[in-house]
């Protein structure tokens, strides 16, 4: 594959990521701000390059598994090391690795491989430079799909791990 | 909506005056489930004689319950009151068999109803209407009016015992959670029913992401796994005064897939750390807690045999998820499914030689049970996903969540033969079912 190759995928899967997410890292129930909540965070304008706004969707803020693994595509390691030099670049942004499995497995086990496949995005951010009293992860297993049918395509959108930023 | 948990029956009397009638030669109605019914077996239960005007009200209702559990066993079928020739108008005068006879019913259900102030009594018989023969004695049971439903259970449960020669599973509950709103941002809450649907209460308010209730094996505290902390953890929960308290985690450990212990003192669960997922257990009077699994596999859904010595659960450590036993002490760990597919969820049955799981193959989903060795494995049910089995206390019914594509989950009902594929009914969509174990 050559560079420019690369560089169209990577670019689709950026695009892919964005409008894959678009409400960020709010709207969950409780999540990590407080008991039963619902955390509200500024987001910022997409075109500032500092803004939670700009990671989420100019980053790109997903990576994809296949089914049952935990293993990093060559286009999740793109992805998670253009997080990780933001995340260097910006150390006041705190960061919670969200996995999540598809619905094609029951529940205990996809909470359990949620866990996994956002262990696995924490050490993969850890070894490229990112400091790891930063990061936090929590599995939702099968319980947030962020797509909805009983198709292939939401199975493949869900089973993914989420880097939710927050000052 | 009335707890009934509160108020407890004053107890089971047998009616002394109530004499059993002389044996005679032929042989009694007996249901044999082992070898498995084909056809029901048709009874008649009239509505219960009131045996004053307070009794009035509850004597048609409480011979609804009953006949409702009856028939749902798929070993019974109720002949309609519509197609009765005969009527039960005193609980103590002679049946005229032949008018049972002529509508073909094999058993009659006779009962009668008094109720003063708080305080219901109820009265019942079964009789074989074929060799006229009674089935054991006529019973009484007393209990508050508040907990007639109980009552009607309780009763339901003498003559499933009668007539199958096995214990009932009608006086019991089932936990389970209640779903609402949209699919990727779902509310689930923990709930609480009787076993035929009835009674639901919400045990928790929904603020939080819950699942996978369990009842202890007394029925009075539930674990379950919620997110109100933005994390998975477990909590234990008092069913009567609802006082929950979070067990058996550290910061930075994600804990769920809870299970008591038979003696109710020592929960088994998964704990994730770093992406592995172990198993734990954690002694509740003294917070003392060990590791029992040390792979960097997922185990995860472990569940007691009933004698407390040993624990089957799921384990990826070979690849696909398989089902193991090891011993309470922990130690080697013993792999028992063999087929082809995904095994999770073992449950292990109240009789101790049976465990119940869902299996992932070919794009399906199954329920199915097999010896605790592995063998003699029998898919129950199949469909799009099918998962997350619970026992009956009697071990004969196994419940459990079943989604369609497109459609919300819903809890339904197995017989272990296979047979009688029933959904249980609920307020909404529901999910995750935990058998209570026959209430005291």
């Amino acid at each position: 594959m050559n560079t420019l190759t690369k560089a169209i995928l990577v670019v689709a899967a950026l695009a892919l990521a964005a409008c894959n997410n678009p409400r960020g890292g709010d709207g969950m129930d409780g999540m990590g701000t407080g008991a039963g909540g619902i955390a509200s965070t500024a987001l910022g304008d997409p075109n500032d390059p500092t803004s939670i706004a700009y990671f989420n969707e100019t980053i790109g803020d997903t990576v994809n598994f296949t089914v049952d693994s935990s293993d990093l595509s060559p286009l999740a390691q793109n992805i998670l090391r253009t997080q990780a030099s933001w995340l260097n670049r910006f150390p006041e942004y705190q960061i919670l690795v969200e996995g999540h499995a598809d619905e094609r497995g029951t529940r205990e086990y996809n909470v359990a491989l949620g866990a996994r496949r956002a262990a696995r995005v924490q050490q993969f951010l850890i070894a490229e430079g990112v400091s790891a009293a930063r990061i936090r992860t929590v599995s939702y297993g099968k319980e947030r799909p962020i797509e909805v049918c009983a198709e292939q395509r939401c199975w493949d959108a869900n089973r993914r791990a989420v880097t939710v930023v927050s000052r | 909506m009335t707890d009934l948990s509160r108020r407890p029956l004053l107890g089971l009397l047998a009616g002394a005056a109530i004499a059993p009638r002389m044996a005679l030669a032929q042989q009694p109605l007996r249901i044999e489930i082992t070898e498995g019914v084909i056809e029901p077996v048709p009874y008649a239960i009239p509505d219960f004689v009131p045996e004053n005007g307070a009794g009035g009200e509850y004597g048609a209702q409480i011979a609804r319950v009953i006949a409702n559990n009856l028939s749902g066993t798929g070993l019974l079928r109720e002949i309609p009151a519509s197609a009765h020739v005969g009527r039960i108008t005193s609980f103590d005068s002679p049946v005229q068999f032949a008018d049972w006879r002529a509508i073909n019913a094999r058993a009659l259900v006779t009962g009668a109803v008094r109720a003063n102030g708080q305080q219901l009594s109820v009265k019942f018989r079964l009789f074989d209407v074929v060799s006229g023969q009674q089935l054991g004695d006529g019973l009484q049971l007393d209990g508050q009016t508040n907990a007639w439903r109980r009552i009607a259970h309780r009763v339901s449960d003498q003559i499933y015992m009668r007539l199958t020669g096995e214990t009932g599973y009608f006086d019991s509950r089932v936990v389970f959670i209640a779903e609402s709103g949209p699919r990727n941002a779902r509310r689930k809450q923990v709930a609480m029913m009787d076993q035929d649907g009835d009674g639901v209460q919400f045990l928790t308010d929904g603020s939080a992401l819950a699942f996978a209730p369990r009842f202890s094996p007394t029925g009075d505290r539930i674990l379950f796994t919620s997110y109100e902390t933005g994390f998975p953890r477990i909590y234990l929960m008092d069913v009567a005064s609802r006082r929950r308290q979070v067990i058996g985690d550290q910061p930075g450990e994600m804990t769920f897939a809870p299970r008591f212990s038979p003696d109710g003192g020592t929960v088994v669960y998964s704990l994730s750390v770093d992406g592995r997922t172990d198993l734990y257990m954690l002694n509740l009077a003294s917070g003392q807690r060990w590791q029992l699994t040390t792979t960097d596999a997922i185990d995860t859904a472990p569940s007691f045999a009933p004698n407390g010595q040993q624990i089957c659960f799921e384990s990826d450590r070979t690849g696909a998820s398989q089902i193991y036993t090891m011993n309470v002490q922990g130690g080697q760990a013993y792999r028992i499914s063999q087929g082809q597919g995904r095994y999770s969820t073992p449950v292990w049955s109240p009789r101790g030689d049976m465990i119940a799981f869902t299996k992932q193959h070919n794009g399906r989903f199954h329920i199915g049970v097999m010896r605790t060795d592995g063998s003699n494995e029998r898919l129950l049910t199949a469909s799009y996903l099918d998962e997350g089995p619970t026992w009956s206390p009697n071990g004969r019914v196994i419940m459990f969540t079943r989604e369609e594509p497109g459609t919300d989950p819903s809890l339904m009902s197995v017989d272990i033969t296979g047979r009688n594929l029933r959904r249980i009914p609920t307020p909404g969509p529901a999910s995750d079912p935990s058998w209570s174990p026959l209430l005291p």
